[in-house]
């Protein structure tokens, strides 16, 4: 690839308070362009694809930049944390791993530190790294706007590739996560064309934890990215593990389920042929490693 | 489109630039400071030709704004090296001949440095890892792990 000349011209704002943002979208409407870590928005403006005329920086409005975890309201991340913050900060590591293992698995280490987690998941990407985890621990997207501040389950936010249910005017302010399940274990697991630094070809989160009102003693979550327009969750495998005892048997029959529900395309890294053979193989390792690390249910709980 | 009057402390000299908005960080370097080191590879994140710190922490300087960057901290590589003497890093890399065309030194350089400042002792698979966004068209990358290995032994970066 040949070195592209330099951005065309606009102007940047660092906006300070909320208000101003929403301000400066309603007097700017489509030429206003909204950036964080910049890591997709620089790279669409060199391409061309798009020619804003304004570029409001987000990054340094109140809170966008900070995580707050309390154990009984679980955990807020800031739209503008970036991917090193969130796969490092204790409480993420310690209460949400695999949100960490996907922010972790972005691209290169100076890549994550620019690229944010509102970033990601506000590009709508198939295979955004942080969506499929967002899913299985039931994230919830803060949207602010001229009518103020509403939230948004994750599970409603995406539209399709690049489509998103936000309206002209609003933005992203942070994501919630509600408190893990008791002995939880979650895993998020990735395949790329290569070890390290790439795009997901296919992922899969899995979260599983004791449940005494299950039939099988347990539940678990799953969430596929990169395998259709939007990430995932299989219903028909999580019915299925609640329903029989944990074990190679069962988890082999969810993974053939999960496989079934992809509906993946042919691109430039991987064909839907692949694409759909490796959902079985991930779900079935991320269950097999989930189950090796949930806790026994209680006879108590 | 708007000026911006910023204050940035480059390799530890503080500058006033004036920056036009669509002024990527790596531009300034290079046209308004004269430090040609950081290298314009790809344009887009890929390659990281252009990786500096700010504020300590690697960033592709391509993919950064010089107006985002009023009152950060920004090394380069020609900040490593301190009272001429070459860093624990730069200096292995001469020994090992970590180096062909050049083009991506500058770049490894620094996410090199940025790697052991916060894992003083990695493994191999934890070097390649934090050199994943530093392409290397000649070498290879088996003599850059060793310089960066050998520097790690050394001790002191």
């Amino acid at each position: 690839m040949l070195a592209r000349p330099g951005l065309v011209s606009f102007d940047y704002v660092r906006a300070r308070t909320p208000g101003e943002v929403v301000q400066l979208l309603a007097e700017h409407g489509a030429d206003a362009r909204l950036m964080m870590g910049g890591t997709d928005l620089l790279v669409r403006i060199r391409d061309g694809a798009v020619r804003p005329r304004l570029v409001v920086d987000l990054k340094h409005l109140p809170g966008m930049r900070d995580i707050l975890y309390q154990q009984q309201a679980g955990l807020t991340v800031g739209a503008a944390v970036t991917m090193n913050q969130l796969a490092r900060h204790p409480a993420v590591v310690a209460h949400y791993p695999l949100l960490a293992q996907a922010a972790n698995s972005v691209a290169s280490y100076p890549l994550r530190n620019r690229a944010t987690i509102g970033g990601n998941l506000c590009n709508a990407s198939p295979c955004a790294d942080t969506a499929p985890p967002s899913y299985v621990l039931a994230g919830r997207i803060v949207v602010h706007g001229s009518a103020g501040e509403q939230e948004v389950a994750i599970a409603d936010f995406f539209r399709g590739p690049g489509q998103t249910v936000l309206q002209p005017g609003q933005f992203v302010t942070a994501i919630r996560f509600p408190p893990s399940p008791a002995a939880a274990s979650g895993r998020y697991l990735k395949l790329g064309r290569n070890k390290a630094g790439d795009l997901a070809i296919v992922s899969v989160a899995v979260l599983g934890f004791p449940d005494a009102s299950a039939p099988s003693g347990y539940r678990f979550r799953i969430a596929l990215g990169a395998v259709a327009p939007v990430v995932l969750r299989v219903p028909a495998a999580e019915e299925w593990l609640a329903h029989h005892p944990p074990g190679a048997e069962t988890f082999a029959r969810a993974a053939d389920l999960a496989a079934a529900a992809a509906s993946p395309i042919d691109d430039v890294r991987a064909s839907a042929d692949y694409r759909r053979a490796m959902v079985r193989t991930l779900t079935r390792r991320g269950l097999n490693a989930v189950a090796d690390t949930i806790a026994a249910p209680t006879g108590s709980a | 489109m708007a000026n911006h009057a910023i204050t940035v402390t480059v390799n530890g000299v503080k500058e006033r630039v004036d920056v036009p908005s669509n002024m990527t960080l790596l531009e300034m370097l290079r046209q308004r400071l004269a430090l040609t080191g950081a290298k314009n590879g790809c344009g887009a994140g890929e390659c990281g030709a252009c990786t500096v710190l700010l504020d300590g922490e690697p960033v592709n300087a391509c993919m950064v704004l010089a107006a985002e960057v009023d009152g950060a901290a920004v090394v380069t590589v020609e900040g490593l090296a301190q009272d001429g003497q070459l860093s624990a890093v730069q200096q292995a890399f001469v020994e090992e001949g970590g180096v062909q065309c050049g083009f991506c030194t500058p770049g490894m350089l620094i996410s090199a440095h940025a790697l052991l400042q916060r894992n003083p002792r990695p493994t191999e698979d934890e070097i390649r890892e934090a050199l994943v966004g530093n392409l290397c068209r000649c070498t290879g990358y088996t003599r850059i792990v060793r310089a960066v290995q050998k520097a790690a032994q050394g001790g002191v970066e």
